[in-house]
């Protein structure tokens, strides 16, 4: 990815610098079958990577562009490549994985679309988790102020902010129905961090979650 | 100003260089004090076909057994000097072999025998440091085709009592991997921890990892290459020829003939040290300061700094090195394909492997470019193969592997790390 995107300003992914996983992360987790073969493109410093690989003994890799970050998975005995992961997924073959993962970082990818199909090539299924620009305290901000929502992150504005396409779980869903691509379970996540599996047209999901995990294919 | 000259030392190339590497008298133990610790100094076997070992350990395998080369000539026996570091653990687990480049050899660490400088990966090898000597027992051969010892082109062929010169066998990286492999037997080690080593050194781990998978852990090819480039092969070429034309080399007996080709082999060094280095490291280090002079001389003395440092390179190799080690070892290198010899099928290289690789490229290596060494990942990522890859950001060129990076020893550091953990080694 071009850049590690920040969490949501909500505040609702709580950071666990080496300890536990955030809310969204559990969720796709939990989407993901025990012992499974899984690819986490954008993995961090590998909190997901870790849990997969240790609590669900799933034979857990990853992509990261951050070379800081991808010498601390290699350091927990997990198996990352350095690389942008929208040149990197090209050479992967088709069906390679179980289940990919692209955890809040597609609003960050150069070509959203593309890259959807590749995770959908390489992946049998693949789990995506976006940030909701849709989220009521983002459209009462453009309501009001007149200004583009911009996650809190010092120095961040809209011209300089890594989430070049920001999208709603009603962007993400049209985008998966023009592609053809099921979406076999959605789940939002709330201000306050729970969550709850909800349809994915569901117009309340898209004022109210902060996030929202998707399992396609 | 001038800035005062830093390599005073720096000798024409018409001056003789010091005959360090004369071939040792019938029994003769070279008078080189080593200091490796954890490392016996030990004799050279009865009926070795050498008595050059400089310090370390030496063994003579294939005795009796010849072995076959992949050109289809045998060898027997062969001697392997190697240097160990650090303890073996009781179930043999925490074994690293040390695989070295084209002009290293089995100092790792330690001061040099010969050049009395200190060993190749002395920032790499050592209590603490990423190949930690608390921590695993480091093994480091010296090259099958190697000139310290090692059975190689300017040890004494067995058949006609006569140095090898061009006699010797042409080998291939296949080859010195073989060797190791009777090494690794003869240490009563069945599952190296890890083999580990950057450019040539990296291409015997791939070539470890392909041929002998269930007897490797975790392997660091570090900027290396599936296959020798056409690039790399035409710099190898340039050097052979300057060796070749030097009337000294003497169509490689020079051994006999009581000479050394070291003008020849100078300027083979001084042509490769350059596909080591980068050019914003050259700038960086030289640009176009002179040499102890304020103005140009007009003539050809060594006006640039950068001129006096590869002459002092070229001049301090061949104190070290043996021409015909040279022409061998580089034609092992340019025969070196792992795609090729899996019929062009990048996949089928490490097809089933269940070693862990961890694969490290340096942003200004242009001998061993990152592209190359993702082939690697790519070939690996094919198969499904659990792999890692890193590419540090450097200006040191090729020669970055040898060099104390931070981002780079961490890399290692971290990876073995990783891999100890999950082969259960215990922490220092």
């Amino acid at each position: 990815m071009s850049a590690q995107p920040q969490g949501p300003a909500s505040g609702a992914s709580g950071s666990r610098p080496g300890h536990g996983i955030r809310v969204d992360q559990q969720l796709i987790a939990d989407l993901v079958p025990a012992g499974a073969r899984v690819l986490d493109v954008g993995c961090g410093d590998g909190a997901l990577l870790y849990h997969l690989a240790h609590a669900k003994g799933a034979d857990a890799r990853g992509i990261e562009i951050s070379r800081e970050r991808v010498a601390a998975c290699l350091g927990q005995g997990l198996s990352v490549i350095q690389g942008d992961a929208e040149t990197e997924l090209s050479t992967y073959p088709t069906g390679s994985f179980d289940c990919v993962v692209l955890s809040q970082t597609i609003q960050a990818v150069r070509d959203p679309r593309g890259t959807l199909e590749t995770l959908l090539r390489i992946g049998k299924q693949a789990v995506v988790s976006i940030t909701n620009a849709g989220y009521w305290r983002n459209r009462l901000h453009f309501a009001l102020r007149g200004q583009v929502p911009v996650r809190e992150s010092p120095g961040e504005s809209w011209f300089n902010t890594p989430n070049i396409h920001p999208c709603t779980i009603r962007d993400f869903v049209a985008l998966a129905d023009d592609m053809g691509i099921p979406i076999e379970r959605c789940y939002a996540v709330g201000a306050s961090g729970t969550s709850r599996q909800v349809d994915p047209a569901s117009a309340s999901a898209n004022l109210f979650a902060v996030q929202a995990v998707f399992l396609l294919g | 100003m001038a800035p005062s000259n830093p390599f005073p030392w720096a000798r024409s190339l018409s001056t003789p260089a010091r005959d360090l590497r004369r071939r040792p008298a019938e029994g003769e133990i070279w008078a080189a004090e080593v200091k490796v610790s954890g490392t016996n100094t030990q004799e050279t076997p009865n009926g070795a076909p050498s008595a050059a070992i400089a310090a370390g350990e030496s063994v003579v395998l294939a005795d009796g057994e010849p072995l076959r080369l992949e050109s289809g000539a045998t060898l027997c026996p062969i001697t392997v000097a190697y240097t160990t570091q650090g303890r073996l653990n009781a179930d043999k687990s925490n074994a690293i072999l040390i695989c070295h480049a084209l002009t290293g050899d089995q100092f790792v660490c330690g001061t040099h025998p010969v050049s009395g400088r200190p060993g190749w990966w002395e920032t790499m090898v050592g209590p603490g440091r990423p190949l930690d000597t608390e921590r695993y027992f480091l093994i480091c051969p010296n090259i099958l085709g190697g000139c310290m010892g090692s059975t190689g082109p300017s040890e004494i062929n067995p058949a006609t009592g006569k140095p090898w010169g061009l006699d010797f066998p042409v080998i291939t990286i296949g080859d010195m991997v073989n060797v190791q492999n009777l090494l690794v037997d003869h240490l009563g080690i069945d599952t190296l921890f890890a083999v580990i080593g950057g450019s040539m050194g990296g291409m015997q781990v791939l070539d470890w990892a392909v041929r002998f998978p269930r007897r490797v852990f975790s392997a660091m090819p570090i900027a290396t290459a599936l296959k020798t480039s056409a690039q790399n092969i035409a710099h190898h070429e340039v050097g052979r020829q300057a060796v070749m034309a030097d009337p000294d080399w003497c169509g490689g007996r020079y051994q006999e003939e009581g000479k050394r080709p070291h003008r020849g082999l100078a300027v083979a060094r001084m042509g490769a040290h350059i596909t080591y280095l980068s050019e914003s490291a050259l700038t960086r280090k030289f640009g176009r300061s002179l040499q102890g002079r304020e103005r140009v001389t007009y003539g050809f003395e060594a006006d640039f700094q950068v001129e006096s440092y590869l002459r002092h390179q070229g001049i301090t190799f061949v104190d070290r090195f043996d021409a015909n080690s040279y022409l061998y070892i580089t034609r092992a290198m340019d025969y070196f394909d792992l795609v090729q010899e899996h019929g062009g099928v990048m996949a089928d290289i490490f097809a089933g492997t269940t070693v862990r690789f961890g694969v490290i490229s340096f942003t200004s290596d242009w001998m061993f470019p990152t592209a190359e060494n993702r082939e690697i990942v790519n070939a690996l990522n094919a198969v499904g193969a659990n792999v890692s890859f890193v590419e540090i950001d450097t200006d040191q060129g090729h020669d970055s592997f040898l060099m104390e990076i931070d981002d780079y020893h961490n890399v290692v550091r971290g990876f073995l790390d990783g891999a100890a953990e999950l082969r259960g080694l215990a922490r220092p």
